[in-house]
């Protein structure tokens, strides 16, 4: 038999993942429909229009398919790999010859697949309930495409680089989560952002996810309310810029961090 | 014999600790081979040197020809020709058996059948259910077959019958014996020393860190010429004698009761006995 090769049993690996987690009920719905009553709560909430033909509903679908990447990707990975490194998963892999590779093309095809599944989920409940608008252009489809593939990446490689943070996979989530949840009230997730205090704002900067909010804004907004974001433009270039940025920082800490056993 | 693992002045340490302080080992191909010693004697940083998850800080290791300090695409051929059975794990308990052990078998070149690793692992009627329903020994089992899917020449077992019944202990044995007369070598470390004395061909009895005998169990700490403890009851209490001649003590006690010798008992070492001497002793 001939020697299988990273990609392929990456690949397996992925199936693999899916099949676990869609195993894993409660996970499913928790990571799935939270941000979907989180969606219709505060579209139910806040009816009232933002700016000319902009509801809130549409501004909120922008910051929750954002905050899906960081979910999908970050927090679920974050979570997941502490408790893999307690349970001895990470470390009976490496006692076999598959490549460390092959482990990480699994976990990012996991990602995909719950990142896709959940931006659907958004972007049907959001057209079907709250009357938010899909863009029309094809220019706007290729910004989404971009900010999904990268943002998904970056948020992918941080989950994997914070992996390490939490000291073991039960604390894993109390770690993980108030993280998440401080970045997204940060980010301008659930509130508008330029009505959140200057601080607040300049603290969000530095971090991705205030980027993947704003590069949704600036495909389900119409172009009309760039002039109410704070460079009083997307700031597309920017935005991929520092979303790329942490990309790199993460890869770099992720290489220089990852552990396959619990110490 | 070729040689399979052969270590020379091994040595690690955390900080102030000498984990593993000077170690030589020679093992051939077809041994089972057992490490024996107390908690904290350095049998799992030994181990987990061999088996290339731990770096040493000095000594000259060679398994299967290869330093398993190595990595990158060298280690990971390596890795096809061993197989690794860890302390308890409690993994993939959402996938059964069959998908586990099947997905385990693409890592290798040359997998064994994953039907046929079920069946011999004895959880055939298993395969379908989910990790997390499996019971202790069960789990173990599967730990067994995920170890030895990839058709290894050198196999490392880590307290592999913690938690089994003695019927699945006997079962697990003659599973380790069968996979010896394949061709395996077996590593194996145990606290059990009816394991040790049932499966291994030779043992070393580790302790601070220092190999204190290798010798096969009927020979370890001179066990086989080792003075009988011939015990009776005389006068309301029992009496001991040690004796290197027990069956003429024995002749001599029949003479004097002048037939049968009240509770006569003749009793050399146990393996228990020797190691419990040799690491100190746990005795009061």
């Amino acid at each position: 038999m001939s020697k299988p090769t990273a990609l392929s049993i990456g690949l397996q690996r992925g199936g693999l993942e899916i099949r676990q987690f869609m195993r894993q009920r409660e996970s499913v719905v928790f990571t799935m429909l939270f941000p979907l009553i989180l969606l219709a709560i505060f579209g139910s909430v806040f009816s009232n229009e933002i700016a000319e033909g902009v509801t809130f509903s549409q501004y909120f679908v922008a910051g929750m398919i954002a905050s899906g990447l960081v979910n999908t990707g970050f927090q679920q990975l974050a979570i997941m790999i502490p408790m893999e490194r307690d349970f001895g998963t990470l470390k009976r892999l490496r006692g076999t010859p598959m490549p460390a590779s092959s482990y990480f093309i699994g976990k990012s095809i996991l990602v995909t697949v719950s990142m896709l599944i959940q931006v659907f989920l958004l972007l049907a409940a959001g057209v079907a309930f709250f009357g938010v608008n899909l863009p029309t252009t094809a220019d706007k489809w290729l910004i989404l495409l971009a900010l999904l593939v990268l943002g998904s990446a970056c948020s992918t490689i941080l989950g994997i680089a914070f992996s390490n943070v939490p000291k073991s996979g039960r604390g894993a989530s109390a770690v993980v989560s108030p993280v998440v949840i401080v970045l997204q009230f940060f980010s301008g997730v659930f509130f508008i952002f330029t009505d959140l205090p200057q601080w607040m704002q300049q603290v969000a900067a530095i971090f991705p996810l205030k980027w993947m909010t704003q590069g949704a804004r600036s495909v389900f907004l119409p172009d009309t309310f760039a002039a109410r974001e704070v460079a009083g433009s997307w700031e597309t270039g920017r935005t991929f810029a520092i979303i790329g940025a942490w990309l790199v920082v993460g890869l770099i800490w992720a290489i220089r961090s990852f552990k396959w056993e619990r110490r | 014999m070729s040689t399979v693992i052969s270590v020379a002045g091994l040595k690690k340490s955390y900080g102030q600790t000498h984990a593993v302080n000077g170690i030589d080992l020679e093992i051939s191909r077809g041994e089972i081979f057992a490490l024996l010693g107390p908690n904290g004697a350095g049998k799992t940083t030994t181990v987990e040197i061999l088996e290339g998850f731990r770096n040493r800080d000095a000594g000259e290791v060679r398994v299967l020809d290869f330093d398993p300090a190595t990595k990158g695409s060298a280690a990971q051929s390596w890795r096809d020709r061993i197989g690794i059975v860890l302390q308890s794990t409690e993994d993939a308990g959402d996938l059964t058996v069959f998908e586990s052990v099947s997905h385990f078998s693409k890592y290798y070149k040359s997998p064994k059948n994953p039907r046929e690793v079920i069946e011999l692992v004895g959880l055939t009627e298993k395969a379908d259910s989910l990790g997390r329903t499996l019971s202790g020994g069960q789990r173990r089992r599967l730990d067994v077959a995920l170890g030895i899917i990839g058709s290894p020449e050198l196999i490392f077992l880590d307290e592999p019958t913690t938690g089994f019944d003695p019927e699945a202990r006997r079962a697990f044995w003659t599973l380790i014996r069968d996979l010896r007369d394949e061709g395996a070598t077996i590593l194996l470390t145990t606290h059990y020393l009816d394991e040790a004395e049932a499966l291994a061909d030779r043992v070393a009895v580790i302790n601070h860190g220092q190999i204190v005998e290798i010798s096969t169990p009927e020979h370890l700490g001179g066990r086989a010429t080792s003075l009988a403890t011939v015990s009776w009851r005389e006068g309301g209490v029992t009496r001991f004698e040690k004796s290197e001649n027990p069956t003429a003590l024995v002749a001599q006690l029949a003479t004097r009761f002048g037939g049968e010798v009240p509770e006569l008992s003749v009793k050399r070492a146990s393996l228990e006995d020797i190691y419990l001497e040799m690491i100190g002793g746990a005795h009061e």
